[in-house]
């Protein structure tokens, strides 16, 4: 008898469901180990050690959800979240990797703020107001994109590398700015600018713990369920993304489908770099973003580039977000915690989907030997 | 008493999903012999020699070294027998010298590389066996010809006593296969066999000292090269079973609906395969392409359909000059394409067989559809009616394309290429791969078509399949049209010589 790992023809249906919660439940186990590691190293006895990381989990877990304050929290994180994962999988669906969510959703942030404090100031009616800045946020976001979408139809340059590397320029250009140029001078040296003007903030419900920008992320998730199923892009973008070869056969230009695919995907996380300025920051800051834009890719994945399920994974991302910023308040945990959290996330999710692709076979046929 | 083969291959059998790839090959190899594995693409020669090598495992069949039955489960544990290959893409590390990409292949590497004392002995190996090279050169500094000349030294390093070059020819020039062959012969003649892959009679009428014919996945014969001539082989490659049952309907050919003119065409290697081309086919009619593969066919196929942008030369359809590489054009204006490669090319394997029937359907207009609502529930109805009037066996019309066998899968490209009515159809190898029910099908079809008014391309490798469509034949060889006959077998020897490179009237 021998047992043999091989390749399964068809991965079963319902894998796609039970290895992302059980790639999070494993992330959760590894991540615990690490908690018991780090406050045994803290208090010195395991017992102890055993009691708090079952506390700080408690906690992580629960506040997010459980209190009205909490799941304010955590749709406010959700939200940036759940534009760039939206944006992101407008371009996976095509096989187009696009790593500069990060980049994008800066850009969009950072036109925003040209838009509020500069370009439009003039401007007095909100909805006008609002309306210019989200498309300049998404003009920003594809236009940034743009560049690797030319790069890779044109040259065929890898975009994983063009994108991620689009990201650091953003992140220190939006720094150059905050430090320098559109620096509040009323701002005791803080880097960042002066604040939006009124007309440039999005409507706010429940004392401002709520922006109206969560309606417009799930109006647009809905809107690209729409596109991805029932337009003629939806269908021709499966096809570019399973067979180019095929596509091109089928007369569908690859080059006008890429530019189109990360252009798109790049607006949009532009979009929510601008509805996170209008909604929440209300300012242009120096790090404004705890890395949505990477997180973000994990979100996509996750929820199988679905984007109605791309809103429930980036609520639950959120809420770990949330948690984080708790565990963070009050048990003096490092910051970078929720990092490893999310790459132990990504690993088990990548892992898991590999395993599934397997399966195990027991077979009493005797092993062939060479010799 | 004749002396125990080095090497024997009995009985090899090996299916792939949907296509009985050898079926039932035997080979016996001799010592100091160049034996010439001779047939089509897609006869079944790649695959019995990756078989000998360890990548694929027969399904039935032994292999029999002097004697002693072997099992060979791994390219490393074929190089362990003594038997190495080259295979037709070459596995070698551009930025890594001579010396480097030979010790690369030593499983016995160590720790250390000891860079100097391989470098001294491939010198010496390659000019004992004239396959100069210079050991510290970086590879990507090379020629083809020379890369394949480290191939062939770093199986002569570990030892290789039965070396088998796939088509070793067909990226290199003469001179440089001049050099190839002086090779082959000092290896013979101390004592190692060479195992020669080809299409190409005139390389293995020169160099080798037998010959075994593979025709479709069979077995056709082995014969001393002394003891027969080229007319013979291109019998046995070709084939001369033609069904004799014609039931060709009788159609007047109308108005000319494609018009080729001086097309030439470069293929993947960057060398002309198609040069100065002309033809033209009328409503109405087959034209069947016979010619060895790898002449130009594929090119031809591709550059008319758009997939592939001639150098020179322009592609007329109903008098309409086509733009160089504008397939929407074609599919909007009515060409329909049948390729070789259904799975790579025709088909998406993850989609479903309704996704992939409508793949087109954007330019073909089967079903009209607004591109910003798209009738799922027609398409599917649609597909249904295709399904079965064209009767593919699948469990659903949302079952993954990849699941079907070669003959439903090739019914799909069908069902969606023909369900247009297009007015020209280009098909290359259609029946490739398939049973005999489902050839059936597919000529039944393409005469349908053709009565209809279509007019039809069709790029064969059996002869008997291009007299059965047919209603004209052209013989091209290395992209050129050697010459025109009707659909007859009294031609096929006319064919065969014109398959081999002469022109017509040439031929006593």
């Amino acid at each position: 008898m021998r047992m043999k790992i091989e390749k399964r023809l068809t991965v079963p249906k319902y894998s796609s469901i039970l290895v992302p919660i059980l790639s999070v439940a494993v992330a959760l186990f590894l991540m615990g180990i690490i908690l018991l590691i780090f406050f045994f190293g803290r208090e010195g006895n395991l017992s102890i050690a055993f009691r708090e990381t079952l506390e700080a989990y408690k906690e992580m877990l629960t506040w997010p959800f459980a209190n009205k304050y909490g799941i304010f929290s955590t749709l406010m994180r959700m939200v940036p979240l759940a534009f760039v994962g939206l944006g992101l999988s407008f371009a996976y669906r095509m096989k187009i990797w696009n790593i500069g969510g990060e980049g994008q959703l800066y850009m969009g942030a950072l036109a925003a703020t040209w838009g509020a404090l500069y370009l439009f100031k003039d401007v007095t009616s909100p909805v006008l107001m609002i309306l210019l800045i989200s498309i300049l946020g998404a003009a920003a976001g594809g236009i940034w994109a743009l560049i690797p979408a030319l790069m890779k139809a044109f040259a065929k340059t890898d975009e994983i590398v063009v994108t991620l590397m689009l990201n650091y320029v953003a992140i220190f250009w939006v720094d150059y700015l905050v430090y320098g140029p559109w620096k509040d001078p009323k701002g005791y040296g803080f880097p960042g600018t002066a604040p939006f003007p009124d007309q440039a903030r999005l409507a706010t419900l429940f004392n401002g713990e709520f922006h109206i920008g969560f309606f417009i992320a799930v109006a647009l998730a809905i809107l690209l369920y729409y596109v991805y199923k029932r337009t003629r892009w939806g269908m021709n973008s499966k096809i570019v993304g399973d067979n180019a070869q095929a596509a091109r056969y089928s007369g569908i230009s690859i080059i006008k489908y890429t530019i189109i695919a990360l252009v798109v995907s790049g607006a949009i996380a532009g979009l929510g770099g601008a509805v996170q300025m209008m909604g929440i920051q209300h300012r242009l800051q120096h790090g404004f973003s705890p890395g949505y834009g990477y997180t973000a890719i994990i979100v996509a994945w996750l929820a199988k580039l679905n984007p109605i399920a791309i809103l429930l994974v980036a609520f639950l991302f959120g809420g770990l977000l949330v948690g984080n910023d708790q565990l963070q308040m009050f048990y003096k945990l490092p910051m970078a915690l929720i990092s490893v959290f999310q790459g132990l996330v990504l690993f088990s999710l990548l892992g898991g989907e590999a395993i599934a692709r397997y399966r195990l076979r027991v077979s009493r046929e005797e092993a062939v030997t060479n010799e | 008493m004749a002396e125990l083969p080095v090497l024997e291959m009995r009985n090899i059998t090996k299916a792939f999903p949907g296509i009985l790839a050898n079926d039932s090959i035997s080979l016996d190899l001799r010592k100091g012999e160049v034996h010439a594995l001779l047939g089509e693409n897609g006869a079944g020669k790649t695959t019995l020699m990756n078989i000998l090598f360890g990548i694929y495992k027969p399904d039935k069949g032994d292999i029999l070294m002097e004697g002693q039955r072997i099992s060979i489960s791994s390219p490393h544990n074929a190089l362990k027998y003594g038997i190495g290959m080259v295979q037709q893409h070459f596995t070698v590390v551009p930025s890594f010298t001579v010396a480097e990409n030979v010790v690369l292949g030593l499983k016995e590497m160590g720790f250390f590389v000891k860079t100097k004392t391989v470098e001294s002995s491939i010198k010496k190996l390659g000019e004992s066996y004239d396959l100069p090279v210079n050991p510290r050169a970086r590879v990507w500094t090379l020629s083809v010809g020379e890369k394949q000349r480290i191939e062939i030294l770093k199986l002569l390093y570990t030892g290789a006593k039965i070396i088998i070059l796939d088509e070793p020819t067909a990226v290199l020039t003469p001179q440089e296969t001049e050099v190839l062959f002086k090779a082959i012969r000092k290896l013979v003649s101390e004592g190692s066999s060479v195992i020669f892959i080809s299409h190409k009679l005139d390389e293995v009428l020169q160099i080798s000292d037998r010959v075994t014919v593979l025709r479709g996945g069979r077995f056709v014969g082995t014969e001393e090269i002394g003891s027969i001539d080229r007319r013979s082989l291109v019998r046995m490659m070709v084939g001369r079973d033609v069904l004799l049952d014609f039931d060709k309907p009788k159609t007047e050919p109308g108005k000319i609906v494609l018009e080729v003119e001086k097309l030439t065409v470069k293929n993947d290697k960057n060398l002309e395969a198609v040069r100065d081309l002309s033809l033209n086919i009328r409503s109405g009619e087959i034209l069947g392409i016979a010619g060895v593969a790898g002449n130009g066919q594929r090119e031809l196929a591709e550059a008319i359909y758009g997939l592939r942008k001639p150098i020179r030369g322009t592609v007329r359809l109903n008098d309409k000059k086509l733009g160089s590489s504008d397939i929407a054009q074609r599919i909007e204006e009515g060409v329909a394409f049948i390729p070789q490669d259904r799975r790579a090319l025709a088909t998406c394997p993850s989609l479903s067989i309704t996704e992939n029937m409508f793949m087109k359907n954007a330019h073909s207009n089967y079903i009209p559809q607004s591109p910003f609502n798209v009738n799922i529930r027609a398409m599917q109805k649609a597909t249904e009616e295709l399904v079965r009037s064209y009767s593919i066996s699948t469990p659903s019309t949302k079952t993954p394309s990849r699941f079907l066998s070669g003959g439903n899968l090739q019914k799909l490209v069908l069902a969606r290429e023909l369900s247009t009515k297009p007015c020209l159809i280009i098909a290359e190898h259609p029946t490739r791969g398939l049973d005999i029910g489902a050839m059936e099908f597919v000529y039944r079809t393409l005469l349908a078509h053709k009565e209809r008014g279509a007019a039809v391309l069709l790029l064969a490798g059996e002869l008997y399949e291009i007299f059965r469509l047919s209603d004209r034949v052209a013989v091209i060889y290395e992209g050129e049209i050697m010459g025109y006959t009707p659909p007859d077998p009294k031609f096929t020897e006319e064919i065969g010589f014109m398959m081999a490179g002469s022109r017509q009237g040439e031929i006593a």
